[in-house]
């Protein structure tokens, strides 16, 4: 069972609540003061791909996020937009070649998967994988846990 | 912490000071600033982030729009940042390749001259 479970309705307000709560929830776990700030993106960064998924795909349907502190942190962001809409080819790099070319209209949206790209550079222990109850995505990020700030922070 | 923006102008460049959180909530606000100086002629734009405490992706997207508008009026965006912790999502996307990133103002107002 999760030690904490988050559900938002797939807002954009709702994603810094996210991240705030998954920074909290870390620091009283006991995970590195330094390790919070790569929660903090990486979780505002998956969250962000999931609302603006649903956004698309499944509006009416809640983004979920499990986060557990046994023996390490494990943040896992479920989505329910359908297998398959983004995907994770690519490389962020491939973005300089869309800026440079000439025939690119001018627009603010990041290439397909760019988001998955981010949170892959930010977190070393990262899962990507589909959801087996259904349409969607689980981005599963974890993080060791200090023992003794864990054991003095509990 | 919301976003909070302001703009001043130096010399024939326009600062725009950037504070709190770039995200997915926020971007939208910083993505009509820039649009509205461009659309207003201002055509080399130097965004402050030393104030910024979160960036993702949809704020990174913004600024690369922003870039490509100047450039369509062979214009500059620049960028001044010196936290870490910014600076690594910059470097995670490969745009310190596209964005000139300087450590003041100032820096960035001489780069440019």
């Amino acid at each position: 069972m999760p030690t904490v479970r988050l559900q938002i309705s797939p807002t954009p307000a709702h994603v810094r609540t996210a991240r705030l709560v998954a920074t909290a929830v870390a620091r009283r776990a006991g995970v590195a003061d330094a390790a919070l700030d790569e929660i903090r993106f990486a979780v505002g960064e998956a969250c962000s791909r999931a609302v603006s998924l649903h956004q698309q795909f499944a509006p009416h349907e809640l983004v979920t996020l499990l986060l557990t502190d046994e023996g390490t942190y494990v943040v896992t962001v479920c989505d329910a937009a359908p297998s398959g809409s983004e995907t994770t080819e690519g490389d962020p790099l491939e973005l300089l070649d869309r800026l440079n070319s000439p025939m690119q209209r001018v627009s603010d949206q990041m290439p397909a998967g760019f988001g998955l790209a981010v949170i892959g550079g930010l977190v070393e222990d990262l899962e990507i994988t589909d959801a087996t109850d259904g349409p969607g995505t689980l981005v599963r990020m974890t993080w060791p846990l200090s023992g003794a700030d864990h054991t003095s922070r509990r | 912490m919301d976003l909070s923006l302001s703009t001043r102008t130096e010399g024939d460049r326009t600062v725009v000071a950037v504070g709190g959180e770039i995200d997915v909530y926020t971007a939208p606000k910083l993505r009509e600033q820039l649009i509205d100086l461009v659309s207003n002629g201002n055509y080399h734009i130097i965004v402050d982030m030393e104030s910024v405490e979160f960036l993702d992706s949809t704020g990174l997207g913004v600024l690369v729009g922003g870039l490509k508008r100047v450039r369509a009026h062979d214009g500059s965006l620049q960028l001044v940042c010196t936290q870490e912790r910014i600076l690594k999502i910059f470097r995670i996307t490969g745009l310190t390749k596209v964005f000139p990133i300087h450590a003041s103002v100032d820096e960035a107002i001489t780069a440019t001259d």
